[in-house]
């Protein structure tokens, strides 16, 4: 008996033992990124950086500033995002609200999942297909509608995964007064999964807005500032990309100023969504 | 007997089990009937037959009819939401909606556009209010969340929620089960208040509340009507062998 009981125990110490392992890689590896980021990234910050436009090119440019790819990259994810919700909510809702379990939802979360997969240069390249045909050339509209077509999917998944976590019993107490489906989707699904869908929209914001190669040929690069729909948008990936494959330390360092640039877009569009969030939780139903 | 809601040969089957095997009921205008039973007589499924809500049971299929002032309400072509602002449903647990507590009292008649000008709704959302027995403890935090209130609170904010799209009847599915004595009390005071108004059909397994409560009672035993009556004939003097085991608690 008392054998049995140490055993339990020593199990018990090995897995604890393997959980803060795998705790200790995760959190390391996020430190490191952070650190390299901060530390290559930090010396070449300046106002400059934030608010100019690059002076002798994105490859050679070793002056001025990002302010093209920052704006580019927040009109993209942006137009991306506020168009992959558009369409999104309507498809969750719609999955959830009429079709519940019916064999149809499962082909659609099947087709979403496939989407969600499918590596974004293949949006990229589809996109960029799309353009030729219609005889559009790499624009700001490009990226917008390559970022939407990869974050359709993942937040439409994201927000059919919170749906469905909606109470049936809130659900039946909403059609007990004689509400329509669309009554309790819009009036009592939407408060009781805010925070939910803020987070959903988040994901796929933060998909979008990190994305290189999806706007790589869609919305192609420029030291311009976006300034018409038709034209070419610079972005923070791209501008990473681009800098980072040069062979000169000085715009190297730009680089990573880059990257930490969008890493801080980024935080700050979480912590934004995550204090929205906590403020429309007041009314959620437990 | 006025009946109000009328039942006829109503069966329930949910996939290849019969939950319910043809019920023939009348139900009286203005009093509580009491429907009990064991658990797993289909008590709640009866009562889900009155406000249609055994369409959102995979599975379900429903024959014969329920009439509601005569018109049977699984007719082809009636409006559900129609039927369901008529009848409506007092949940075992409260489930506030996730907003204030003035918008849960407002929501039906919003989505209904019952009043459109807002003096008029906020008459409404009090007048409510205070026939749920809730507004001396809430007129000061009306916009507050629902969820900020007691359990027995949130059941008599789900009433007056309930009361407020105008129902001719009022289901209770053990509304008392989930609340403490005191709030289960205050609950029962105000259906004992209400029954003027409304034709009330409530489900229970507590003996002792049926007894409170009732003028008419059903007995149901597996899937079956066993008996029914006035309260006092029922339990004074049960007709059936099964009643009187029932009522003196042999299962």
């Amino acid at each position: 008996m008392k054998k049995r009981w140490a055993r339990r125990h020593i199990v018990e110490a090995i897995f604890k033992v393997l959980m803060l392992v795998s705790f200790a890689v995760v959190a390391g590896s996020l430190t490191l990124i952070l650190w390299t980021i901060v530390s290559k990234g930090l010396p070449a910050m300046s106002w400059a950086m934030l608010t100019q436009t690059p002076t002798g090119g994105y490859y050679l440019g070793k002056t001025g500033g990002i302010l093209n790819a920052i704006l580019g990259s927040l009109y993209m994810a942006g137009g991306g995002t506020l168009l992959a919700f558009i369409f999104g909510l309507p498809i969750a809702l719609y999955l959830e609200t009429y079709l519940g379990n019916l064999a149809w939802s499962r082909y659609v979360r099947l087709a979403l999942d496939v989407l969600w997969g499918i590596p974004s240069i293949v949006y990229g390249a589809f996109g960029f297909l799309f353009m030729l045909a219609i005889g559009m050339r790499a624009s700001l509209l490009g990226g917008i509608i390559a970022l939407t077509l990869l974050e359709l999917p993942i937040m439409t998944r994201a927000m059919d995964e919170v749906i469905r976590m909606m109470p049936q019993d809130l659900t039946q107490a909403a059609l007990a007064l004689g509400s329509t489906r669309l009554e309790v989707a819009l009036r009592v699904v939407t408060r009781q999964m805010l925070p939910g869908l803020v987070t959903a929209v988040l994901l796929a914001l933060g998909r979008g807005i990190g994305d290189a190669a999806s706007v790589l040929f869609t919305a192609g690069y420029t030291d311009r500032l976006p300034t018409s729909l038709l034209r070419p948008a610079a972005s923070l990936p791209l501008a990473v990309y681009f800098q980072l494959s040069m062979p000169y330390p000085e715009v190297q360092k730009r680089a990573y100023a880059a990257a930490l640039i969008l890493t801080l877009i980024v935080l700050a569009v979480s912590l934004g969504s995550r204090w929205l969030a906590g403020r429309l939780n007041k009314h959620v139903i437990r | 007997m006025d009946t109000h809601i009328k039942i006829k040969d109503l069966s329930v089957r949910y996939g290849e089990r019969t939950v319910l095997d043809n019920i023939n009921l009348e139900f009286p205008r203005g009093q509580i009937t009491v429907i009990m039973g064991p658990s797993g007589c289909g008590k709640t499924t009866l009562l889900k037959g009155i406000n249609r809500f055994l369409e959102l049971v995979d599975g379900a299929h429903v024959s014969g009819q329920v009439m509601i002032d005569g018109q049977d309400i699984y007719a082809p072509g009636v409006d559900v939401t129609e039927i369901r602002k008529n009848v409506g449903l007092l949940a075992q647990r409260p489930y506030p909606l996730p907003m204030s507590i003035y918008d849960n009292v407002a929501y039906g008649m919003r989505i209904h556009q019952m009043y459109r000008n807002g003096s008029e709704m906020d008459a409404r959302v009090t007048h409510y209010l205070e026939e749920a027995g809730l507004w001396e403890e809430v007129k000061d935090r009306l916009h507050k969340p629902a969820t900020d209130l007691s359990l027995g609170q949130q059941q008599r904010l789900c009433l007056a929620r309930g009361l407020a799209v105008s129902p001719a009847v009022l289901l209770g599915d053990e509304p008392t089960s989930a609340l403490d004595p005191i709030s289960a009390q205050h609950i029962e005071q105000r259906l004992i208040a209400l029954k003027q108004e409304y034709t009330i059909v409530l489900v229970t397994h507590i003996l002792r509340q049926a007894k409170r409560l009732a003028d008419y009672v059903i007995f149901m035993y597996l899937g079956e009507m066993v008996e029914c009556g006035p309260a006092q004939q029922v339990f004074e003097h049960p007709q059936k062998e099964r009643t009187r085991a029932y009522l003196s608690g042999q299962f």
